[in-house]
């Protein structure tokens, strides 16, 4: 059964590792985040992937694009408040290049955030991708992950252009804090 | 006894003609943004140079990326000491993944040079090669001089690394500037590469 098929059994971790693979996504370039981390495992894990984690996301954005073009497509992986660090290589860098950059980003900064940082860093997540210009999806649902995150890497490789897919806490469960007794 | 900070100033047009003439294996060099990119250009094109045209300080990062997807080819980064205290982070990444066909030349003129002149911190205390050594590169050294810089390209050329080689350089004006046509650019350097062919 191809990954591009809902499948209940597999969380949705393994399911974007898994579908990663299918579509020859061989590095994995990241900046560690709690949320992404049963995904950093299973990435570290899987001798396929060439995984390693970078000092700041730009960093881990200019890798994936030297691999690129070197022939070798690559994902890079971070929170919500390191996609507020890229605006200028997303700019400069990966759309007028044509680069089909690929951004995981979990989703901090909704739905129960307790830090108000995050909270505003979050709000300038979408502006930032819609005034670029870059296609980006939102995942919630298990059920559509496989399809959502197939189409988006063979569409930026075909239309060489980056793109961006959100886990959002409906899928993931978020980071959340400890409940204080009242 | 610790290195003497009075180092030899040379010229950066001559050293990139210098590094470009001894390039016979289709290495790879990634230019960094300024006047180090607008030096390479003027240095004569080549199908494997890719030029930089903005995201300051990603030049080695660049450079890594290529040498991870292509580990037989040799692969230069060359980048501004300004640009380089941007991403310093980028060199533990490196001497982490110990990438032995990665190269990095450092153009350090302790200056914002394309922004006019404003003095960088490489001016007075920071030593690039110093940073590069404490960030886990063993094979970091500065330039003397001429013949030393072309001995210090053939090792790195030849030997396995990662290679940090820093030069301390004048600030004279390019003679020429970058073609800023990124699309060219990228779609050149991936056919130079062998990853494309002309359609």
């Amino acid at each position: 059964m191809s990954s591009a098929e809902p499948d209940g059994q597999r969380a949705w971790h393994e399911i974007i590792r898994d579908v990663l693979k299918e579509n020859n996504v061989r590095l994995a370039t990241y900046v560690p985040d709690n949320v992404l981390s049963p995904l950093i495992r299973g990435l570290h894990a899987d001798p396929f992937f060439t995984t390693f984690c970078c000092a700041r996301e730009e960093e881990a954005v200019g890798v994936a694009t030297g691999a690129w073009l070197g022939g070798t497509l690559g994902v890079v992986l971070m929170q919500t408040s390191g996609f507020a660090t890229l605006p200028n290589v997303l700019a400069s860098l990966a759309v007028p290049y044509q680069i089909p950059l690929l951004m995981i980003i979990s989703e901090r900064g909704t739905l129960g955030e307790f830090n108000l940082g995050q909270a505003m860093v979050c709000r300038t997540m979408r502006p930032a991708l819609e005034s670029m210009g870059i296609e980006n999806h939102t995942l919630r649902r298990l059920d559509e992950v496989a399809f959502v995150v197939d189409r988006t890497v063979s569409q930026a490789v075909s239309t060489q252009a980056p793109a961006a897919i959100i886990l959002n806490a409906l899928l993931t469960g978020g980071k959340v804090e400890k409940k204080r007794e009242v | 006894m610790p290195e003497s900070n009075e180092r030899k100033v040379m010229s950066r047009a001559d050293l990139t003609k210098r590094l470009v003439s001894k390039l016979r294996n289709e290495e790879a060099v990634v230019g960094g943004i300024g006047w180090t990119n607008f030096e390479l250009w003027g240095a004569g094109q080549r199908p494997q140079n890719f030029y930089m045209l903005g995201s300051m300080g990603l030049a080695f990062p660049i450079a890594l990326g290529v040498a991870i997807a292509q580990p037989k080819r040799r692969v230069i980064g060359l980048e501004g000491d300004g640009s380089l205290l941007m991403q310093v982070g980028a060199l533990g990444t490196i001497a982490s993944r110990n990438q032995r066909n990665l190269v990095m030349i450092v153009w350090d003129n302790g200056a914002y040079q394309i922004t006019g002149g404003q003095p960088a911190a490489t001016a007075t205390v920071v030593d690039v090669v110093g940073l590069a050594r404490a960030s886990g590169l063993e094979k970091s050294f500065w330039a003397k001089d001429e013949a030393h810089f072309e001995q210090l390209v053939d090792r790195a050329l030849s030997e396995e690394g990662p290679f940090f080689i820093a030069v301390k350089i004048d600030s004279a004006k390019p003679a020429a500037t970058t073609h800023r046509d990124p699309v060219q650019i990228r779609e050149r350097f991936m056919r130079g590469l062998g990853v494309r062919e002309a359609i």
